[in-house]
């Protein structure tokens, strides 16, 4: 199988035909291949995740991760596009769906497109992943620990977060695996044993992987809470279940 | 964890860094994940000004921000 592939910053429409900075890596010279939306997670649009969309094109996949901080500080560096993010109170969820739904249609608008879409995202993006299975038509998800799926107690709905994804479960329309680890507070194992229990009512198709040894961020190569064993146990899950779903 | 804490306030400040002074008029401080501190989250403190690539950030083990924080108290009941 060929490794070839290209990868580099694009510009996408957005929420509200905005134009946005997004990373594209794509296959080369291997026929039809699924799409991956790769949403990066809270510390932002950084060098690891510009790894992963890369891991995913050598892999056979078109990745494409949307920076979900650009607009609030064009041309500024990406850390300091996240402190202002925060500053304004973190993305709204419809504007994250918006961006979600361009970088999608910036996907399935590729030549060597095969029809098929996954999305994946870390941390605040497992949230975003687990809300785009609920709102928009995909084909396979991969929710990484991403935390306030269930909420605790109602302050945490926000003007920017006003519904808890897990209440968006009926509406939840592809399969979705999930990937955990057992040391996380947010998710923690109770916030995933609900995320199961209400999957299971609702009849949804998932499958969840929780790691014991593995904290929150057990994928991020470029911070201290990387695990190593879980992140390559992580990995061969995402193939297997992309490979099921997206060929 | 990852957390949306993250409490702002306007402030009327200065702040020195890279040679220079710069006015400060808000501050976010937020328990999230740290870019540098080798900690799982941090107590960041993030002084804005306006300029988005103009700003000084600080990140603290918590326990150090807990004593940063009582020091600051009692700096000021002084």
């Amino acid at each position: 199988m060929s490794d070839h592939m290209q990868a580099g910053t694009i510009e996408i429409a957005g929420n509200n035909a905005d134009e946005i900075e997004a990373y594209l890596a794509e296959p080369v010279g291997r026929g039809k291949v699924g799409g991956v939306l790769v949403i990066h997670h809270m510390p932002g649009y950084d060098r690891e995740t510009k790894e992963i969309c890369r891991t995913f094109a050598v892999r056979g996949y078109a990745a494409l991760c949307p920076n979900l901080f650009h607009r609030y500080a064009p041309g500024a560096k990406w850390q300091d596009q996240s402190a202002a993010a925060r500053e304004a109170g973190g993305v709204p969820d419809e504007q994250a769906l918006g961006d979600f739904e361009g970088a999608i249609a910036h996907l399935r608008s590729l030549a060597d497109h095969n029809g098929k879409i996954g999305v994946i995202g870390y941390c605040s993006g497992g949230r975003q992943t687990y809300m785009t299975a609920c709102n928009l038509d995909i084909d396979a998800a991969v929710d990484c620990y991403g935390g306030g799926v269930v909420i605790d107690s109602p302050d945490q709905i926000t003007p920017q977060r006003p519904v808890a994804p897990i209440d968006m479960t009926a509406k939840m329309s592809c399969p979705l695996l999930g990937l955990f680890g057992a040391l996380d507070r947010s998710p923690s194992p109770a916030h995933v044993a609900k995320m199961e229990e209400v999957l299971r009512e609702h009849g949804k198709d998932f499958e969840f992987h929780s790691y014991p040894e593995a904290g929150h961020g057990f994928f991020s190569v470029d911070y201290p809470m990387y695990h190593r064993d879980s992140a390559r146990d992580g990995w061969k899950q995402i193939w297997d279940f992309y490979g099921r779903h997206l060929a | 964890m990852c957390t949306y804490i993250a409490e702002t306030d306007d402030v009327k400040a200065t702040a020195y860094a890279h040679g220079e002074w710069m006015d400060v008029h808000r501050t976010v401080v937020s328990m999230d994940h740290p870019y540098k501190v080798p900690v799982e989250h941090a107590l960041c403190i993030d002084f804005r000004t306006g300029d988005p690539s103009r700003r000084v950030a600080v990140e603290l083990h918590p326990d150090d921000a807990r004593r940063l924080a009582y020091s600051i108290l009692s700096a000021l009941q002084r």
